[in-house]
């Protein structure tokens, strides 16, 4: 069984966004990137998995739709543990067009599990799983909070309204992840370290896609109203604060 | 031309999201002209189809098969598509919850229609189509053209409100071609009757700063006075003091509430990512310079233990308890 996981090249989650070219781009200045928090977590558990002899997974390869700026945090994921990873060489534009570089990768190279996070933590589309799996015409299991492998069968655990739900679906499919998947997303030990500097990144080259959206402009948050102190002798005066100003209680 | 919404259901009823739902596609269908048609799919009662009309809905579809009864999203996908394609649908509304963003990206493909995700505000402008969404995990916001002639619009839950617009609406039940699920589904684990954090207009949260899973009395009895759901940070989900269900936050769940009460939560990014959308914050924490005071309209500096059963108190008094 082959594994791949798809991997977003995010700012690290603590940066403060800013814009520049009249709030048309990030500021690429001083941002720290990282591998989306989702996909070091789908990660780790497809690591997991391969661990675990009886699973039968053989191989664990991540693939990234970026530029060569990107390479770093593909290095990452290698360090970490993937067995190998494709880079398709494109500046991504949206979902859209990631989600169809990216079939033409599964294609090419055909996976049994095809992990993606719930959301990239950039563009917040949730859209790149079920798009991809759309593409290849193969089911999709979306807020997957747990993923097993029993006698050769994929079992997987989803998130639904009040509770969850144990599914199984045929391979190959996409598993499109949320909370629960893994505990702690594994670190990148000295050795991996080393290792990963000889680990191949195969290179695909762009297939001719439209994008259908475009972020046209960014702006910050409102500003929210400025803090009302009360006294922490008083808490009541809150609750007449919130009655008579926000009428919410 | 129809706006087209989806509206799922729960075991045949619908809740607030789905009125909110056809509410927002009612406005876009008057920006455009046109009508709305809500589509949804299961067994359903005339009665319960007819309260979509209520907020907007000209037409209601109610699709039925035995193949539908779980969601499985490839078939949901081709479901809707058929729907939308004998609706000559222009726009498509769908909830950015756990089922619609299991379809509405698969529809996307589908129908080539260009998605915009975590939609908090009606359209911007209609030519070029311009929609407003959530970007960089709250950090920010987004003007995003949907290029292409049909689009997808995956609304935030609780980010426009309900109106009635009562429309003479039309109930139609169809079948739909569809082949058998992928899907197979061994085991549900469900509880039933509990209000969702994703639905509670008010939730009462507890951090760190509870030092103890003790502790959490008056966050639940203040959860329980308002009618609200109780949440937490993710240190406190971590370490098993809380459910994993109550972890907000980037990497847990993402609400908007109309009032969101965090105590002993310091307002780390992560977090504030998830909360972000509320209309209103309360801070409850020891430490004046702690972030969280920075999104907060209200504050209190000091200690939970103290001030929680005062304020729990006030709210009895005035709700009469
Ligand atoms: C400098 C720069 C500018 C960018 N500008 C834009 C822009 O203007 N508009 C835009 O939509 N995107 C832009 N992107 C790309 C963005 O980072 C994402 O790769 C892509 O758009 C998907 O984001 P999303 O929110 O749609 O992902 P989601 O659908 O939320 O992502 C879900 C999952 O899909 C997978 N995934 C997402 N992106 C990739 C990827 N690139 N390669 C492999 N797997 C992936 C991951 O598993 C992720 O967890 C830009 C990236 C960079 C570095
Ligand atoms: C990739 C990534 C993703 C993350 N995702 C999330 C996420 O989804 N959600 C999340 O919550 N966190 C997330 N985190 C963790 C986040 O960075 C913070 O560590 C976390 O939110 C802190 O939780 P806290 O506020 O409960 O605890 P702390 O930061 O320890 O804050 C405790 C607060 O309680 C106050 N306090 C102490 N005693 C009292 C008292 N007696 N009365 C009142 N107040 C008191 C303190 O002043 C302090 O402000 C993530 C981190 C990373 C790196």
């Amino acid at each position: 069984m082959k594994i791949l996981v798809c991997i977003s090249h995010v700012p690290d989650t603590t940066t403060k966004v800013k814009f520049v070219d009249g709030d048309t781009k990030l500021d690429a200045n001083g941002i720290q990137w990282v591998i989306n928090p989702w996909d070091e977590l789908s990660l780790t558990r497809a690591l997991e998995l391969k661990d675990d002899a009886s699973t039968g997974v053989k191989s664990v390869t991540v693939a990234h739709v970026g530029n060569a700026t990107t390479e770093p945090t593909i290095r990452k994921a290698l360090a970490i543990g993937a067995d190998d990873a494709i880079r398709v060489n494109a500046e991504p534009t949206d979902a859209y067009f990631v989600a169809a570089q990216l079939a033409e990768v599964v294609k090419k190279e055909q996976f049994d599990i095809i992990m993606c996070g719930i959301e990239s933590s950039d563009y917040n589309n949730s859209a790149v799983g079920g798009m991809l799996a759309e593409f290849l015409d193969i089911p999709s299991v979306s807020a997957v909070s747990g993923l097993k492998i029993e006698n050769g069968q994929a079992v997987i655990t989803r998130e639904i309204d009040g509770g969850k739900e144990t599914v199984t679906v045929p391979t190959p499919f996409v598993a499109i992840v949320q909370k629960g998947i893994a505990k702690e997303p594994r670190i990148a030990a000295m050795r991996g370290i080393m290792m990963a500097r000889t680990k191949p990144i195969k290179l695909y080259e762009p297939v001719a896609v439209e994008s259908l959206t475009e972020y046209v402009r960014f702006e910050m948050p409102k500003p929210r109203a400025a803090c009302k102190f009360v006294d922490p002798e008083n808490p009541k005066e809150l609750i007449t604060l919130l009655q008579n100003e926000t009428k919410l209680i | 031309m129809s706006v087209l919404v989806y509206t799922e259901n729960w075991d045949g009823k619908f809740k607030k999201l789905s009125f909110e739902l056809v509410s927002y596609a009612g406005k876009v269908a008057e920006m455009m002209g046109t009508t709305t048609t809500a589509v949804t799919i299961g067994e359903v009662s005339d009665d319960e189809l007819k309260l979509l009309g209520k907020y907007g809905a000209n037409k209601v579809i109610c699709i039925k098969s035995d193949n539908l009864k779980n969601l499985d999203s490839q078939l949901f996908t081709n479901a809707i598509a058929q729907v939308a394609q004998s609706e000559g649908s222009k726009v498509i509304v769908i909830a950015n919850n756990n089922s619609g963003k299991a379809i509405a990206p698969r529809l996307s493909v589908k129908l080539k229609a260009a998605l915009g995700s975590g939609v908090s505000q009606l359209p911007l402008n209609l030519s070029p189509f311009t929609v407003y969404k959530r970007a960089f995990s709250g950090g920010a916001f987004a003007h995003v053209v949907l290029k292409t002639d049909v689009k997808i619009i995956a609304l935030t839950q609780n980010s426009f409100d309900i109106a009635e617009n009562s429309k003479d609406v039309k109930i139609e039940r169809i079948d739909v071609q569809i082949d058998a699920p992928k899907t197979v589904v061994k085991d549900v684990q469900k509880q039933a009757g509990k209000l969702l954090l994703t639905d509670a207009e008010i939730v009462v949260s507890g951090g760190r700063g509870m030092k103890s899973p003790d502790n959490w009395g008056p966050i639940v009895e203040l959860a329980e006075l308002l009618g609200g759901a109780t949440a937490c940070s993710r240190p406190v989900s971590d370490e098993g003091w809380r459910p994993h269900e109550e972890h907000t936050g980037q990497t847990g769940k993402i609400i908007a509430p109309n009032l969101y009460i965090a105590v002993g939560i310091s307002g780390a990014t992560q977090h504030i990512a998830g909360v972000s959308g509320s209309k209103y914050i309360v801070a409850i924490n020891s430490d004046k310079s702690a972030p969280i005071f920075e999104v907060a309209q209200y504050g209190i500096v000091g200690d939970a233990q103290k001030v929680l059963p005062k304020l729990v108190d006030a709210v009895k008094e005035i709700k009469g308890k």
